[in-house]
């Protein structure tokens, strides 16, 4: 047990926790953008999935990992604007639109695999992003190695928590963003438009978690398979309940839910014996618990699920 | 004065529909500078209707619209805000958790760049502020303000935006009598400097108050304009109701009984946890009827849920002749006899979509006389209901039509229905009339006394002083979550109640 005080170990197990975060906190971060403009978007696990075999496919065609990241992005955006039309242009329910897009995009991913691929008896891979060393800070004793050692992609999810936080609180398009999600009637009548507003902050939301999805196939591994989402979508919504909507809290969320990730695979390696399913399921308990916890005061957009339409009522 | 000027503002012809009905029809309007105008009417004549065409929320089915001698296309808001038309409609267009200052700066055209330009707004709000005396901190969120402070906001809004049309929907509404002494002022001070305001009410003394012009409306058509000057108060209310008003309600002489509802040291939180009602007592008696003024978001709310079982209040007790209900749980108080009127018959008084039979049964669908092992007795069902439609004529295509098909006044006589077909000890009505035109105010009114006489104890909070006037046997004043006095209706003067509804003790 000695081990768990080695270096190497924690130093490890920062970095794990870091990788395990980056797809979480791209994902938080846009399902936040997303919600704060009143629309719950249950289409993340969908979109996560998409943006995966999407960079996966791509990367695998042209042989540019960043080429992958983009068309990830890009299907994103085209599911984002597919929830906006469902929900915000028909007004239908949110909640059926997210899952009808989940679904879809599930069956969609494997469908274009299958096509692409056929069902080869081993999963065809890509040569990996690889990990980046910053300098001097990737020197800190200790924890530097495991912090400062990583993707690309994992500093850039870190440098969007603030500029989310300075979108949503600073600038006049987080000012409306805001107002659009809180009480949709204000805006309408001051001249902000509802149905805009709300189309925009899915469309880069959706860029957002698939960008998160490709995250997993382009760095996590280097393969796709159908589970690799592995629920990390339904993972970030409860990390913006956790967070209360708010960008740096909910990055923290997914930190703590990185570091658990990254522990319970160490922990199997150990040599527990116990199934490892029960590891799996460690930081997906711990997060009901933490809801359990914080969902008390939760501060919800108070136009969240509502469908805006300009009323046509006797007066 | 103001007529011989070019107007303003100019509808001409403005017919609106709503599916079958006829909100507007072939309206004329003109608003000229410098003018209080007010728009009288009863509840349904068309009033804001017409507002909300000049500030762009309806588009008009017919009629043209000139502003500042400009035809003006309205679609949206935008288009009537641009042109220089502001509007504070009844339910506040405010969002609670931002700022005072985010509220108002939100869609002008502030800041630099992408960002936000707080500083130089606050510089100009503050300014505006001192100029038209509005004091509210602009850095509270509005959540924590009451509701006078949150109407400056709304009228800060606007003349941060520098309108010269202001439209006030029913303003004094939800404000204390100081509160609308300063309100006043403050529309003085805007027509002082060429702005124009219309104010919309069916208060006839304070459109004489305040306004310079009346315009009246009745049943979607304007029926007259008088100067404020050349009419008074009793040509305005036949003009606007269109008959005589009806004489004062025939209260007849009945002997308070023993006490059926007591409430000692009530306390309770309400929605943000905070204390709302600070220790309460009071007593109502058998055949008596206790009316409650005080402006609304005082501890009402709170009181009638408490007496409604569906709030669990930290504190106190409350008896029902004699005996006390166990705390949040509605079925105990209606065991006990609680007749229970919700100020909100749509949200929490009745079920929309179920049919007004269904909702005539809601608490005594459980009784052996309706059911038995869990199967309806639909034969006694359809019986109780036809009786109940029949005897408080309920207006409505059948026991089975669907409630949302019903009006207000009909929606308020079913809850009535309901909750009086169980003869109960004890009536708590909240602002049972609010929203209803003249003639369901009387049924309702009438019903009221009614049960006080049948030997009811009845509860009547409002925010109507002339309701609470004409009903009352002794009145009492809630602010904030304390009872300021008690006094019986004889003895009590408008004046005094004023006092008290603004928290002043003599």
């Amino acid at each position: 047990m000695g081990e768990f005080l080695e270096a190497a170990f924690i130093s490890g197990l920062m970095g794990a926790m870091m990788r395990m975060a980056t797809p979480i906190i791209f994902a938080t971060l846009g399902e936040i953008l997303a919600e704060r403009s009143g629309v719950l978007n249950l289409g993340i696990e969908g979109i996560m999935l998409m943006g995966a075999m999407t960079g996966f496919l791509v990367t695998f065609g042209t042989g540019s990992l960043w080429f992958g990241v983009l068309m990830a992005a890009i299907v994103g955006m085209i599911l984002g604007l597919l929830m906006a039309f469902l929900s915000v242009n028909l007004g239908l329910s949110q909640h059926v639109s997210g899952l009808g897009i989940t679904l879809f995009s599930t069956g969609l991913a494997m469908f274009i695999y299958r096509l692409y691929f056929g069902s080869p008896t081993v999963p065809p891979i890509v040569p990996p992003f690889k990990q980046v060393s910053l300098p001097l800070l990737s020197k800190i004793p200790v924890i530097g190695p495991g912090l400062f050692t990583q993707y690309t992609l994992t500093y850039l999810a870190w440098l969007l928590i603030p500029v989310m936080s300075i979108l949503l609180y600073k600038t006049k398009m987080g000012l409306k963003i805001r107002t659009v999600g809180e009480n949709p009637v204000v805006a309408d009548t001051v001249g902000v438009s509802v149905i805009l507003t709300r189309t925009l902050c899915l469309v880069v939301g959706g860029a957002l978690m698939g960008v998160g999805g490709a995250f997993l196939t382009l760095a996590h591994q280097n393969m796709f398979l159908i589970d690799v989402i592995g629920g990390r979508g339904w993972v970030s919504i409860a990390m913006v309940i956790f967070g209360n909507w708010d960008p740096l809290k909910g990055a923290i969320g997914a930190l703590i839910f990185g570091f658990l990730d990254g522990l319970q695979l160490r922990l199997q390696g150990l040599g527990f014996h116990i199934s490892f399913h029960i590891f799996l399921m460690i930081p997906y308990l711990l997060t009901i618990v933490a809801l359990i916890g914080v969902s008390r005061k939760a501060s919800v957009p108070a136009s969240l699920l509502k469908p805006y339409r300009r009323e046509e009522k006797g007066g | 004065m103001a007529t011989s000027q070019k107007p303003i503002a100019s509808m001409s012809s403005i017919t609106k529909r709503f599916l079958d009905v006829t909100a507007n029809n072939d309206i004329d309007f003109n608003l000229y500078p410098g003018e209080i105008c007010a728009l009288l009417g009863e509840n349904g004549a068309g009033k804001t209707t017409l507002m909300n065409i000049l500030f762009g929320y309806y588009a008009c089915d017919e009629g043209e619209i000139f502003i500042k001698g400009e035809k003006a296309e309205l679609s949206a808001p935008r288009d009537a805000i641009s042109r220089g038309v502001g509007m504070v409609r009844q339910h506040f267009a405010l969002v609670p958790s931002q700022t005072v200052l985010e509220n108002i700066i939100i869609g002008t055209d502030y800041g630099k760049g992408l960002f936000l330009d707080l500083k130089s707004a606050r510089t100009k709000l503050l300014r505006l502020q001192k100029k038209f005396g509005l004091q509210v901190d602009p850095d509270a969120r509005v959540w924590t303000l009451s509701v006078g402070e949150q109407q400056k906001v709304e009228i800060l809004k606007a003349l941060y935006r520098d309108v010269d049309i202001l439209i006030m929907d029913e303003p004094t509404a939800v404000l204390a009598p100081a509160e609308t002494v300063e309100l006043f002022n403050t529309l003085k001070s805007m027509v002082k400097e060429g702005r124009s305001v219309v104010f919309i009410s069916h208060k006839l003394n304070e459109v004489m108050e305040i306004a310079d012009r009346v315009v009246v409306l009745r049943g979607g058509r304007v029926v007259a304009g008088r100067k404020t000057s050349e009419t008074n108060i009793k040509e305005l209310a036949n003009l606007m109701v269109g008959r005589d008003l009806l004489e004062r309600l025939e209260k007849k002489k009945v002997r308070p009984g023993k006490p059926v509802l007591e409430i000692e040291n009530l306390r309770a939180l309400n929605d943000k946890k905070l204390l709302a009602l600070k220790g309460l007592n009071l007593v109502v008696r058998k055949n008596e009827i206790l009316g409650m003024a005080g402006i609304s978001g005082n501890g009402q709310r709170e009181l009638s849920e408490a007496l409604f079982g569906t709030r669990d209040p930290i504190g106190g007790t409350i008896k029902i002749n004699g005996e006390a209900p166990r705390l949040g749980s509605p079925v105990s108080f209606i065991r006990l006899k609680m007749g229970r009127i919700p100020e909100d018959r749509i949200e929490t008084g009745l079920m929309m979509d179920l049919s007004v039979e269904e909702n005539l049964i809601l608490e005594n669908h459980a009784t052996p006389e309706f059911q038995r092992f869990g199967m309806m007795n639909f034969k006694k069902i359809h019986q109780f209901s036809e009786d109940l439609i029949g005897a408080y004529s309920i207006m409505t295509a059948g026991r089975d039509a669907v409630t949302s098909s019903l009006s207000g006044g009909n929606l308020q006589k079913v809850m009535l229905a309901r909750e009086l077909a169980g003869r109960p000890a004890v009536v708590v009505a909240s602002q049972p009339t609010r929203g209803l035109d003249v003639g369901a105010m009387e049924y309702i009114h009438q019903r009221i006394l009614q049960e006080k006489e049948r030997g009811a104890g009845v509860l009547l909070i409002s925010e109507d002083l002339d309701e609470i006037f004409a009903l009352s046997d002794r009145i009492t004043v809630l602010y904030e979550g304390v009872i300021m006095g008690d006094v019986p209706v004889a003895e009590a003067s408008r004046e005094q109640i004023g006092l008290w509804m603004s928290g002043v003790t003599k």
